[in-house]
């Protein structure tokens, strides 16, 4: 579970930078004229991004006035949400799915690594400040089970070997590529990888 | 099992590219002006002909939905939502259809919204599926470029935009009207119905819903006919459906078949197998997490359609199919499902927002052998006080899976529990619990 305790060094003051407030606009726009508030997600993400992976309360006021809408519920919305981080988040930001699926294939043991590599407990920082790790529920890739998403990018099909090689990749700052470590195709089966590509019967 | 030509997705793992160019080769926006040229009628028509059932989890009747909106545009606009905050366990079809045949999706959209009267689309993608945004925003890009949406999309004379809306993380957020709020700028939380979004929906104005797989199959169905479509599966129960296999089986897959494919079929051929062999199976979530299990003897002749498993109280769901083999605790694999809805509900219902821990706690005592018999009922009793008692349908969602466990494995459940003591220990339990300290030590 993410962390919704609010962090205790504040920074006084966020604003967008130029090309965020930009984007902001652009964002604007997708939404009719009257109906601004809609914006509040999508703006929020873009001051986690500009803000090192993490939200500060002075964002959240920001947000609130260039939306005209009360800070409670830009406050409300950052807090309901899980991926909203409220404190800061390692650079690498590794997020392990143990709901039911991927814990039948041995998520539990991705999470035993991440103990022993990354840090005692969730939502803590590596020693040397460059990851965090987190258990989250269902990722929405079951069939590339276990797996775990590291910022935006997924890396499926995992065991212990290659998560061990996955963090320390991370730790060195020197990231692996993500997708499926057993080479498979995406969410085909794997048996059949021969007969599809001569598109038979998959 | 299904002939490739009957397949409607095509390119589910991307062996022939997700462009423009190869989706139009795989006859993607081939005539859609022709198809909108019929008109609303028609299309509602051909759609409610085909039988074709919402593929979100409900089963609901598309074309019926589509006709729910109001015929006429009044003084408020019409919106067309695609759900794409694809977060049941076990289910990750639309993730592929993102990735890989957003063409058919796009095109979808527009035939959709010009059945409904509605000029502009939102998709709601939860935030984890960044990637697949992205692709999606590219192939929506590729798509004006091409004037196939847009003003004038494919010179039919309607005008389409679509926009995408990133979820972040709230599991509640698939449920439609929650989804709605989430929208708006709200937190998710879902709505009270009736009145039902297709007449107040998104900022009020009347809005249809619907699954990126549902909306994905329409133009096929539309090119193909309705015939061919309800000529798959059985009345009712037409058509062909993504069915995701995972859990213990040797090759978890992604797979389209027809619908009404034997469950024993479906993981033998594509899944590879039960880990173990057949003979190994324990039980099978048959429509992602919030269905009830099946256990073994009854999956040797389950098919795989809505109403085959209505029959054997439980549900097709999203068609995620997970398997659960006799290595595995099937308690505590239980508790932790309970611990995903404990985790996800919004907590606007008691019932749901209380009794999903409680059904966690109890669960989860269970799985250590530390519950009584007395503890097994009060849970029993629990899901029964959740059930139809909350405004959505998560309490359902919550409360069947245990009922499912309860009404099937009582047996090794009653194996694991004691007998209350006559003299009773004190226990240190503390009465009201701060969630975030227990969540510490726990979870």
């Amino acid at each position: 579970m993410s962390l919704k305790k609010i962090h205790d060094n504040q920074p006084d003051k966020f604003e967008f930078t130029k090309a965020n407030l930009e984007l902001a606009g652009k964002i604007l726009k997708k939404y009719p004229s009257d109906q601004k508030k809609s914006a509040v997600m999508p703006l929020l993400y873009l001051a986690q991004n500009q803000n090192e992976n993490w939200i500060p309360l002075a964002a959240m006021k920001y947000i609130g006035k260039l939306l005209s809408m009360p800070y409670i519920n830009v406050y409300e919305i950052a807090t309901f949400y899980s991926m909203y981080n409220l404190a800061p988040v390692g650079k690498y930001f590794i997020q392990v799915c143990t709901t039911s699926p991927c814990a039948l294939r041995g998520a539990n043991k991705l999470v035993d690594i991440c103990k022993e590599k990354i840090s005692k407990n969730q939502n803590e920082l590596s020693q040397n400040k460059l990851c965090s790790w987190t258990e989250v529920e269902c990722l929405g890739a079951c069939i590339n089970a276990p797996m775990m998403q590291v910022n935006e990018d997924y890396y499926e099909d995992l065991d212990e070997t290659n998560t061990k090689k996955i963090l320390n990749s991370f730790l060195e700052d020197n990231p692996l590529k993500p997708g499926s470590y057993r080479n498979r195709k995406n969410s085909s089966p794997e048996k059949n990888q021969i007969l599809t590509n001569g598109h038979k019967n998959a | 099992m299904l002939k490739e030509e009957n397949k409607i997705f095509k390119n589910l793992y991307n062996e022939q590219g997700w462009e423009l160019e190869n989706a139009l080769n795989r006859d993607d926006w081939l005539d859609t002006k022709k198809i909108i040229e019929k008109g609303r009628d028609w299309i509602i028509n051909e759609i409610k002909a085909s039988e074709l059932r919402g593929r979100g989890g409900a089963g609901f009747s598309t074309g019926l939905k589509w006709s729910f909106a109001p015929k006429k545009v009044g003084s408020r606009p019409h919106y067309l939502v695609i759900n794409a905050d694809e977060s049941e366990p076990g289910t990750c079809k639309d993730r592929d259809i993102l990735r890989f045949e957003p063409q058919k999706l796009i095109e979808g959209c527009l035939i959709a919204s010009y059945a409904v009267n509605a000029k502009v689309c939102y998709v709601y993608i939860r935030g984890e599926y960044l990637n697949e945004g992205k692709r999606l925003q590219k192939a929506i890009d590729e798509a004006y470029s091409k004037n196939l949406i847009g003003k004038n999309a494919c010179n039919s004379g309607w005008d389409l935009d679509i926009y995408i809306h990133y979820g972040a993380g709230a599991y509640i957020c698939g449920e439609e009207t929650a989804l709605l709020e989430s929208l708006e700028g709200n937190r998710g939380q879902p709505r009270l119905k009736p009145p039902f979004p297709a007449l107040v929906g998104l900022y009020g104005c009347p809005t249809i819903v619907n699954n990126v797989e549902t909306i994905a199959v329409v133009p096929t169905i539309l090119r193909r006919g309705a015939k061919w479509f309800a000529s798959m599966g059985r009345p009712k129960n037409t058509g062909t459906k993504i069915f995701c296999i995972s859990g213990n089986v040797n090759t978890p897959c992604n797979v389209e078949e027809e619908m009404g494919i034997p469950l024993k079929e479906l993981i033998e051929k594509h899944g590879g197998g039960v880990i173990g062999g057949w003979k190994n199976l324990q039980a099978v979530i048959p429509g992602g997490s919030s269905m009830p299990m099946v256990p073994k003897d009854i999956c040797e002749t389950l098919k795989m359609d809505f109403d085959s498993l209505v029959e054997v109280k439980s549900g097709l769901g999203t068609a995620g199919v997970v398997v659960i083999n006799k290595d595995e605790d099937i308690i505590k694999c239980m508790a932790r499902i309970a611990r995903f809805y404990k985790h996800e509900s919004c907590g606007q219902c008691t019932p749901c927002r209380e009794g999903a821990g409680w059904m966690w706690r109890i669960l989860e005592r269970t799985a250590k052998g530390e519950a009584t018999h007395k503890d097994i009922n009060l849970l029993s009793d629990v899901t029964k006080q959740i059930e139809g008692h909350t405004i959505c349908a998560f309490g359902e969602g919550s409360a069947w899976p245990v009922q499912g466990l309860l009404r099937h494995f009582r047996k090794e459940i009653d194996n694991r529990c004691f007998s209350e003591p006559i003299v009773k220990k004190k226990r240190k339990i503390p009465y009201l619990i701060d969630q975030h300290k227990l969540e510490s030590k726990d979870a």
